[in-house]
């Protein structure tokens, strides 16, 4: 954000206008995103269970979460490796089948749009796929296996850890080609035409270079936008998988920070300490936005 | 239009490519169509099928006779998802341009650091805001009730952020001002200009924010039975049992019904919108 140097004299009516327009907006966005954000900052500092006065305990939340709470480490390592899996994923298959997807006729682009976006909009259909990887001998999947000849004794997808975590992902990343997809299909879609005869011309010689050159250089912007959204998202998985495995998940496997929060949150009321939980996992979220951004901003460099 | 730089080869590859992912993506969608037109006795039929042999609507049948039976009658679910729904677009797509208009168009000291703000909060998700967000609201009086779904949508970021992004390139001053001089209200303007040149983005907000609305499960903002939502009771009835599959089957293709007509309804608006949702670092 640029600051302007040039001092502006405003009218009262300028001033009040424009708050006024803003007004409905500000207020559920300070009462709702803004304030919450700082309270939960400042009581993770403190001890509070929703009905007395929270009590200042200086850094006891942070250091217990740490150092103490082995399901803390479980859950950030969990949530990170979600996050580290499907974000990047999910991103780079959104922006793969958008490029592909912006190649063809307007017709087959719109029906092929409506195919990879409708999973993320659509609820509840992820619970089918407790037919498909069921854990008896008549799951869709454990009978194709087990009819083949590749496994003699059926795997238990959804309970067993050592599956789970892939079935997650799966399902993760099938509901994940969301608005980030959509915004990289538009900026494919309006790269600007003369410069790829420019490119032409210069020597560009294949449609991977294309990409690389000139498609993906002036389409920045989106890219941007679009690992905005993706991170946001694939830190807040969690919850859509509980309908999968259930809530708690076998030794706790599919368990992430959003479990563990609304755990102390709502069931111990540790709000104070949920509070750190929540403080954490924002931290680390504005992290990995700045990181990525410094890795965008080198695209096509 | 023909492009420079393509081999056939290529092409032929991408194209398998993707009509395999097509598949995958389909897949779920259509096996849950084709299950909620099964009798129960095809849907546990081994080896299982696809499509059904003997098509029957029987599950929605049975879905609108649980409508009546239970407790807590199923229509009750429906009406509060539909209020949820229709509110809080409302009050997403007009508090949302208005403020787009305010933070795009209208200058005043502050502007460019709360629209800094905005920004922001598209980086984070909002479980972290949850527990205190929680005690707000009850001190605010509305917990277990609607509002405590619908007020929140009146501070939605994306949507604002969306609308936005499409109104500063789409509109151009001259005409603003054009419209001040012939002695319009800001208000006038609002209305009269902006909002019926800004269609495309506030299509898109209102597709994302059906979407969210209408698959909204508040488990922890709403407890009681009779205010909760469509989400909610289709994740119960999944719950209760295989013998209940064909009832859920038809319950997910009700629920889908809805986001993919309103998908395909403003397709090609909300692709103008997302051609401008470019970010600056």
């Amino acid at each position: 954000m640029k600051k302007k140097n040039t001092k502006k004299k405003y009218t009262k009516k300028q001033i009040l206008t424009g708050y006024a327009f803003l007004a409905p907006f500000l207020i559920a966005f300070a009462v709702f995103t803004i304030l919450p954000m700082v309270a939960s900052i400042v009581l993770s500092f403190t001890y509070f269970n929703g009905f007395v006065w929270p009590d200042f305990v200086g850094l006891s939340n942070y250091i217990k979460l740490f150092l103490k709470d082995e399901l803390f480490m479980k859950a950030i390592s969990n949530t990170l490796v979600f996050a580290l899996v499907t974000g990047p994923v999910s991103y780079f298959l959104s922006l793969t089948l958008a490029w592909i997807i912006s190649e063809f006729s307007r017709k087959i682009r719109s029906v092929l749009t409506l195919i990879f976006y409708a999973p993320s909009i659509c609820g509840g259909v992820y619970l089918v796929f407790t037919i498909i990887f069921n854990g008896d001998r008549y799951g869709w999947i454990n009978s194709f296996l087990l009819n083949h000849n590749i496994i003699y004794e059926p795997i238990q997808w959804t309970t067993d850890p050592t599956y789970m975590i892939y079935v997650a992902i799966l399902v993760i990343l099938w509901s994940s080609l969301g608005t980030s997809f959509l915004s990289f299909i538009a900026g494919f879609l309006n790269v600007d035409q003369t410069m790829y005869e420019a490119g032409a011309i210069d020597g560009v010689s294949n449609r991977w270079q294309e990409l690389w050159y000139i498609t993906l250089p002036s389409m920045k912007p989106q890219l941007l936008f679009g690992a905005v959204m993706s991170i946001t998202g694939s830190f807040g998985v969690g919850p859509i998988l509980d309908g999968l495995f259930g809530n708690p998940s076998t030794d706790y496997a599919l368990y992430t920070m959003v479990h563990e929060l609304s755990d102390y949150a709502n069931t111990r009321l540790e709000l104070g300490y949920a509070s750190a939980i929540a403080t954490v996992l924002f931290i680390i979220m504005l992290v990995a936005n700045r990181f990525v951004q410094k890795i965008i901003s080198k695209v096509g460099e | 239009m023909k492009r420079l730089n393509r081999s056939r080869g290529g092409t032929i590859a991408l194209f398998g490519f993707i009509a395999i992912i097509a598949c995958f993506s389909a897949f779920p969608m259509v096996l849950v169509v084709g299950n909620s037109l099964k009798s129960l006795s095809e849907l546990w039929k081994f080896p299982p099928t696809i499509f059904p042999k003997n098509p029957t609507l029987k599950n929605y049948v049975d879905m609108f006779n649980a409508m009546s039976s239970s407790v807590v009658p199923f229509s009750r679910y429906l009406v509060n998802t539909i209020l949820i729904t229709v509110l809080g677009t409302l009050a997403n797509v007009i508090a949302g341009s208005m403020a787009a208009y305010s933070l795009c168009k209208l200058h005043y000291p502050g502007r460019d650091f709360i629209f800094g703000l905005v920004v922001k909060a598209l980086m984070f998700n909002t479980t972290v805001t949850a527990i205190p967000l929680y005690v707000i609201m009850s001190n605010l009086g509305i917990v277990d009730s609607l509002w405590s779904v619908i007020l929140p949508t009146l501070g939605s970021t994306l949507s604002l952020y969306l609308i936005k992004q499409f109104m500063e390139q789409s509109i151009p001053d001259s005409i603003l001002e054009a419209a001040r001089l012939d002695g319009a209200s800001e208000w006038r303007v609002f209305w009269k200009i902006i909002m019926p040149n800004i269609k495309p983005a506030w299509c898109t907000a209102i597709l994302l924010s059906v979407q969210t609305y209408w698959n909204t499960l508040p488990n922890m903002l709403i407890y009681s039975e009779e205010k909760k939502t469509l989400a909610y009771v289709l994740n119960q009835i999944s719950a209760s049992g295989l013998s209940r599959a064909g009832v859920t089957a038809a319950i997910t293709v009700f629920m889908m019904i809805v986001p993919i007509t309103v998908f395909l309804a403003s397709q090609s608006q909300v692709l103008q919108t997302m051609a401008t949702s470019g970010m600056k670092d």
